[in-house]
This record gives C-alpha cells, sequence and structure tokens, in this order.
C-alpha cells in the first residue's frame, strides 16, 4: 500500500450531500475485476456519462481536474452500501483524498484501509474550500498528514482529527493482516478461553 | 439494581467487550468474530487472499450463499446465462468445494438472501460477533447480536485472523413506545426513525431499540427495523433478545442443542442494557403517531405519510438541504404540493433482505387477495424456505391470481444486477431499502413503501392508504 504523507494537488469540489456510494460506483460494475482496464470510468459514472458513452458536463470531467488528486465534498460522503469497489474507483483516479464533513461509516473505513486519506473538515469549511475551488477551477490543495493540516488556495490552514492509529497505517501503508499477525501469540491464548467459556458457539 | 455508574453497560457494550482480544492505546480493539456471512459479490476474496499466501483459519464458521447475482427465474447454475452473473455465483461455489465452508447453493431448498437465511439457520444467535460484507448486515443485530457490514479488505482479514480491528462506536438508545395503528408496520418505524434522526444521524454509533413498540413486533418485524439502521448511518443495529428471540432461535440447525442450550440461554438473559448504562445520545418516537409511510427523495430521509404532500423545498431553511430536495424532486420528477396518493406508478417490488421474509409477503397477500394488479409487480421470497412456506399457506396463488410474478429467491430488484431491472424514468413502489438515484436501474426512481403499501399500489396505479383499500 502506498504510504502518504504530504500531497499537494488539484481539487474537485463535488457539491452532493449524502453521495452515496451507488453514485460512486453503480452496483453494475461490482463483478468486475479491480485490472479492467476501463475500471478508471466506473467512479461516478452515471453522473459522468450518457447513456451513449458520451462524457455530461459534470464537474469531475472537465479540463482543469485532469490531474486532480483530491475531491472536497459534501455531508455523508460514501454513505450506504459496503461496496470497497468505491474506493478502488476512486484510486483508480489516482484520488488520494478526499475531505467531507462527514463520511459513511464503512466507507470510511475502507479508505483507510486501502491508503487514501479521507479528511473530516466542518461543514463551513468544507463549504467555503469548494466555493474557492469554484472561483479558481484547477486550484490545488496541500494536505500535510503528519501535521494534519489542509491548506487551501486562500493560503488558510484548516486542521483535522484523525484517529492516531488510523495515522500511523497511513504515514507508512500498513497492511492490517501482517499488524495482526503480529498478535499471533495473544489471539491463540484469547480463543483457547473463549471455547473453553462458550462451548454453546462451537 | 445499584450498579455502580463505571461499572454499567449498554448490550453493545456487554457483547463488544467479551470478544475483545487486546486494545490498543489508541483505542483500536481487536475483536474475535464469531462468524462469517459471505455472497457471491465476494467470491474473488479467496483467490485474492490465496495469492497472498493467506489461509481461512476457521472455514467452520463461514457460511456462504449467492443472492446478488442470480436471476429469480433460475433454478440452477446453468440457468444462469454465461457471463460475469454466472461466474460470481459459480466462483462462490467453487471456492465452497475447494475449501470446504457451508454453502448453500441455488438448488439447496435453505438457499436465499444472506440477511434471511443467517437467522432461519440458527447461524445468527443472539450475543455473537457477525459479519458480512454487505452493510445490511445490521439485520442480525433483531437477535441481539453483534453484527456489522465489512469491506472486501475486511473479510479478508476475518477469513485469515478470524478477528477485526474495530474502535468501539458512540451508544445510541432509540425508544419507541406506544401502539402501531393497525396497517402501520415495522417499515414504517424505521423510515419515520431515519426522518427524524437523518441519513447521517446514526454514523459513528451504535443504535440500540427499545420500548414497547419494538418489543410487540416479531422478530421479522425487527429485523426489518435492525437492516435499515445502515440508512441512518449507524452500522449496528441491536434489540435485546427476549422470550421471542429465544423461542424464534430454539430448533434452528445451527443453534446450540441440550446442555449448550442452557449455557446458552444462561449468557443471554444478561444481555440487556444496565438500567444505569450510559447513551451517548437518547430519541424517543411515538408509535402511534405513525402513519403508512412512502420516500419521495434519494435519501430514505426524505419521506412522508401517506395523507400527506410532496413537501416544498422553500419551507426548508437549511439551504444545503433545500438543494439537495430540489435536486430529488427533479430526479424523481415530482412536484411540491402532490399528494402523495396522486402519485402513480409504473411497477411493483416486493422482496430484499428489508421484507421478503414470511410476514411481509402474508401482509402483501391480505391486500392481494380477491384483487387485481394494475401494474406489473414482482414477488420475489427472502430464501427457498419462505418461498415454500408462502406455498403450503397458498399465498402464491394469491400473487398469481392477483396477476404477480411469483419468482426464486435472491436480492433481485433492490440491488438490479441480476437482471431484474427498471427502465430509466420508471417509477417504482419497492419494499426494498434504498432510493438512491439509479439504484434500482440507470435513471430509475424508487419510492420505499411497507409490503402492505407497495401491495395497495399494485393494486391501484398509484400509492393508497393500505388501511382503506378494504373499506
Amino acid at each position: 500500500m502506498q504510504p502518504f504523507d504530504k500531497l499537494s494537488a488539484i481539487a474537485v469540489p463535488i457539491d452532493i450531500p449524502n453521495c452515496d456510494t451507488d453514485q460512486i460506483i453503480p452496483a453494475r460494475f461490482l463483478r468486475r475485476a479491480k485490472d479492467d482496464p476501463t475500471y478508471a470510468r466506473f467512479l461516478l459514472h452515471d453522473l459522468r456519462f450518457q447513456a451513449d458513452g458520451s462524457e455530461t458536463d459534470f464537474i469531475f470531467n472537465q479540463v482543469f481536474y485532469n490531474d486532480a488528486q483530491i475531491l472536497v465534498c459534501d455531508i455523508n460522503w460514501g454513505c450506504g452500501s459496503s461496496r470497497e469497489a468505491a474506493v478502488s474507483a476512486l484510486i483508480a483516479n489516482h484520488i488520494r483524498a478526499v475531505i467531507a464533513p462527514t463520511f459513511g461509516d464503512i466507507h470510511y473505513s475502507n479508505c483507510i484501509k486501502n491508503g487514501l486519506l479521507p479528511v473530516r473538515l466542518s461543514a463551513a469549511n468544507c463549504n467555503h474550500i469548494r466555493i474557492q475551488l469554484h472561483e479558481s477551477p484547477g486550484a490545488s490543495l496541500t494536505i500535510d498528514l503528519e501535521k494534519q493540516t489542509v491548506s487551501g488556495p486562500d493560503r488558510k490552514g484548516y486542521m483535522f482529527d484523525i484517529d492516531p492509529m488510523d495515522k500511523i497505517r497511513l504515514l507508512h501503508g500498513l497492511d492490517d493482516i501482517s499488524m495482526t499477525l503480529e498478535h499471533q501469540a495473544e489471539i491463540k491464548a484469547f480463543e483457547r478461553d473463549y471455547r473453553k467459556k462458550n462451548r454453546w458457539i462451537f | 439494581m445499584n450498579t455502580p455508574r463505571s461499572h454499567s453497560k449498554t448490550l453493545f457494550e456487554k457483547i463488544f467487550d467479551r470478544h475483545v482480544i487486546l486494545t490498543r492505546e489508541s483505542g483500536d480493539a481487536l475483536l474475535f468474530i464469531d462468524r462469517q456471512l459471505i455472497h457471491d459479490l465476494h467470491y474473488r476474496s479467496f483467490e485474492e487472499l490465496q495469492s497472498a499466501g493467506r489461509t481461512i483459519r476457521y472455514p467452520d464458521q463461514l457460511f456462504a450463499t449467492p443472492d446478488h447475482s442470480v436471476p429469480t427465474t433460475a433454478k440452477e447454475l446453468t440457468d444462469i446465462p454465461q457471463g460475469e452473473m454466472r461466474d460470481a455465483v459459480a466462483g462462490l461455489q467453487g471456492a465452497a468445494e475447494r475449501i470446504g465452508f457451508t454453502h448453500f447453493d441455488m438448488t439447496d431448498p435453505r438457499h436465499g438472501i444472506v440477511h434471511v437465511i443467517g437467522p432461519e439457520q440458527g447461524i445468527t444467535l443472539p450475543g455473537l460477533t457477525l459479519v458480512c460484507g454487505d452493510s445490511h448486515t445490521s439485520t442480525h443485530g433483531a437477535l441481539g447480536c453483534l453484527s456489522f457490514g465489512i469491506g472486501s479488505t475486511e473479510i479478508k482479514h476475518v477469513l485469515a485472523t478470524q478477528t477485526l480491528w474495530q474502535r468501539r462506536p458512540r451508544n445510541m438508545r432509540i425508544t419507541v413506545d406506544g401502539t402501531l395503528s393497525p396497517g402501520v408496520a415495522a417499515k414504517d418505524i424505521i423510515l419515520a426513525i431515519i426522518r427524524h434522526i437523518g441519513a447521517s444521524g446514526g454514523t459513528g454509533y451504535a443504535i440500540e431499540y427499545t420500548g414497547s413498540a419494538i418489543q410487540h413486533l416479531t422478530i421479522e418485524g425487527r429485523m426489518t427495523i435492525s437492516n435499515m439502521t445502515i440508512e441512518a448511518g449507524a452500522r449496528f443495529g441491536i434489540i435485546a433478545p427476549d422470550d421471542k428471540t429465544l423461542a424464534y432461535v430454539y430448533g434452528r440447525p445451527h443453534a446450540p442443542t441440550d446442555e449448550k442450550w442452557e449455557e446458552a440461554v444462561a449468557y443471554w438473559r444478561t444481555l440487556h442494557s444496565d438500567e444505569t448504562a450510559v447513551f451517548d445520545k437518547e430519541i424517543n418516537i411515538d408509535a402511534a403517531a405513525i402513519e403508512p409511510t412512502v420516500t419521495w427523495g434519494n435519501s430514505p430521509q426524505f419521506c412522508v405519510g401517506i395523507s400527506d404532500m410532496i413537501p416544498d423545498p422553500v419551507s426548508e431553511t437549511d439551504p444545503a438541504t433545500r438543494a439537495n430536495m430540489e435536486s430529488a424532486l427533479t430526479y424523481m420528477d415530482l412536484l411540491p404540493g402532490t399528494p402523495v396518493n396522486k402519485i402513480d406508478i409504473d411497477r411493483v417490488f416486493i422482496g430484499s433482505c428489508t421484507n421478503s421474509r414470511i410476514e411481509d409477503l402474508r401482509q402483501a397477500a391480505d391486500v392481494f387477495k380477491g384483487k387485481s394488479v394494475a401494474v406489473p409487480t414482482l414477488v420475489v421470497p427472502g430464501s427457498g424456505l419462505v418461498k415454500s412456506e408462502a406455498e403450503r399457506e397458498g399465498l402464491d396463488r394469491i400473487f398469481i391470481d392477483a396477476g404477480a410474478e411469483w419468482r426464486e429467491p435472491g436480492c433481485s430488484m433492490c440491488v438490479a444486477i441480476n437482471g431484474d431491472v427498471l427502465l430509466p424514468g420508471q417509477r417504482c413502489a419497492s419494499t426494498s431499502n434504498r432510493n438512491f438515484q439509479g439504484r434500482q436501474g440507470k435513471g430509475s426512481r424508487t419510492h420505499l413503501v411497507s409490503p402492505a403499501m407497495a401491495a395497495a399500489a399494485a393494486v391501484t396505479g398509484h400509492f393508497t392508504d393500505c388501511r382503506e383499500l378494504g373499506k
């Protein structure tokens, strides 16, 4: 997994409250393999493409955002279905961070597990940043995970909170299974005792 | 009675704490996972795990069934057209044969939607931790089970280690007191709750449902409530097990028996929030005030009673919500002020992990009896066992005589990736759980309702108060 430390990149404002994971990737693409060469097209597909495959004028398609690596979104980003393909579709488009006031719990966790940084800023700050991005299309943001700051086009710094363990996971690109297996002995001891006390489960 | 406050726990905390293997300083807990359910969309997990050089730790604790990709006209694998649907179903079956975990294939009478068959088979039990790569895993909380939806990386983590890292959520209690009016269903309660707290009102919380209206519900009704907890943003929607729960669980194939049953019951009797347990948030809902409900927007929080009108965004003070309402009305092709019962529909879907159990089918059949459908109507039972029970009771005849289609079990038109799909612009009265844009097919317009309300709409061709139809 690619570690995340500091990123300066173009950011796209997405003004959709409660943007569910069905919008991020429609269900009909969920059986596709992650190495499908057309995977990048699945992201926000029905907002970006007409029935004949031609592009709509949806903001993500605009030329200013070709090299974007950050999304700035509205409340409850990634609510709904648990599909991790939503994160895969973001990554296939080189998106490395999503900034939003609130995230769907499962989507937030899926982001962390794939090295994509979810940043929670207040609704007012997200709104303020999105307005600036609309005013200067193609403007960049800088995210410093170590310092937990986002700086906007106005050079103002916004602090964000992140769980210390999630921060370490992202900074070092850690894989959970390897981390867990370091605790083999404790897991085995727990299981022995648990099985003895809960015979009815096994 | 006088439990010290610091030691008193919520129901959720009791089950959570019992499964904690270790806790990091950051607060992350490594939880032991008792059981995992898996469906066809995750068939690639097994190859991915294998290519990472990992093995499945406890195949005995893994239970599989194909549900998302099964056409409801197919009875066996070879009935599925060649292509990605069949690949997914065959892929899961192949993994089960290779690795040796329990798999209810399409020809097995126990086959069905994961969230219907888990409780049916006694795989879901009070006090367990149970996960599945599907957000509606909250369903199993209705039996007092700590169940939650996970992503595909977490699925592989559980397969490899039988554990999962979790952060303790905050606790919310939703108390629904009072008596429901006749014709008002569990679906209407949960829609009223989501309308009250909002689609992100439960984010970061584990919700416990309690109160006389919840206690009066059947286990099936409670599952409808827990199922849609995720639509309020919370991953967990738990209900304390009571005598009804124990009666439901008793004798099911994977439930404990004899001495082990007694041991389990002794533990299950402790599974309730202590009187002095502290909740971070408390919500009270009056059951008597709930009407049969219809959603009108693209988030389940946008719903109104059947006697209401489509709301006007102009009266909304929050500009973001107003914009959200306006865009939903455009997508749904609805005008503010339209009476809900004047909205015509094109299709009806009765099914999904929210409302495809026997009680749901009985409620729909009660409305259909002696009537005919005005629009194409699909009835999809949640499992083979629900199907055969419905047929034993003659419900299938009522549906078929009314002109509805009676199909094979599966997720069907809830997620619409099995061939059951709405055409662009079609409006559907659906007993499923999500009215998102394009959820039932690109350009589809979904209105969520209870089974009786879906049946009433099927009969008249527009939303209709199910309580008035019989008069």
